[in-house]
């Protein structure tokens, strides 16, 4: 069973201003598996599992500086990552197919291969 | 899957641990909620600090203040604080506001001095 989702990527261009993107739509991407004692917006539930990207939402301040008065640039790339509940929660999912959408930042993906 | 450690997971990342009953109900809200949403807006606007600013503190709170406080209770308690942290106001004129404000009243209609503004319109 694959536990990577299809993607139809959206026929437009990010609504915000991006610059050098490293991933695409439908690229293959994982959760990096840090952590940090304060801010921080990637919830530990997706660490690492592998989704799609499904398209670059475009390019934001960084929250993990903006939440401590910093002006968190220069922006970052985030996209919108599309997993499987098969992948997230394994045996858990009540529905394996069925799909969570959460929008990551670039620092926090990495490049993966298909299963 | 599922020997994945938690150290460093933080109590407020709680996103697929067990939520228990979940409360259905509607609610409204009261006039104070609305006015912490309000401060949050104007705050936020006027750049004293950003959205990522009022997680930082919620998420900074004590694990039971999820249990204790409500949460616009929570809001207000992370606004005050950014407020302080960029300076719109000092702890101390903090305190010798809210004393102030309780010796008008015990109610919350007092503790605004609605009363004082009607006798004087």
């Amino acid at each position: 069973m694959t536990r990577l989702p299809e993607v139809t990527p959206p026929p437009f261009e990010p609504p915000y201003p991006t610059t050098e993107a490293r991933f695409a739509p439908s690229d293959v991407v994982r959760v990096k598996k840090g952590a940090a004692p304060g801010h921080m917006r990637t919830p530990w539930y997706l660490r690492g599992h592998v989704g799609r990207v499904e398209r670059i939402c475009g390019g934001f301040g960084n929250p993990e500086e903006l939440a401590y008065h910093r002006d968190g640039l220069p922006a970052r790339p985030l996209y919108r990552v599309r997993f499987t509940m098969a992948e997230v929660w394994g045996n858990r999912a009540e529905r394996p197919a069925d799909t969570i959408d959460a929008e990551i930042f670039e620092h926090w993906l990495e490049a993966a291969d298909a299963p | 899957m599922g020997t994945d450690s938690d150290q460093g997971r933080r109590w407020h990342d709680m996103g697929g641990r067990d939520a228990g009953e979940i409360a259905r109900g509607e609610h409204d809200h009261a006039l104070w909620e609305k006015r912490v949403d309000a401060l949050m807006r104007i705050a936020s606007a006027r750049g004293y600090f950003t959205v990522d600013c009022l997680r930082r503190v919620l998420e900074d709170m004590p694990p039971d203040s999820f249990e204790t406080m409500t949460y616009y209770e929570r809001w207000i308690y992370s606004i005050t604080q950014n407020l302080i942290e960029t300076g719109a106001f000092t702890i101390e004129q903090l305190n010798a506001r809210m004393e102030e404000v309780a010796a008008r009243g015990p109610t919350y209609g007092e503790a605004q001095g609605i009363g004082e503004r009607e006798a004087g319109e």
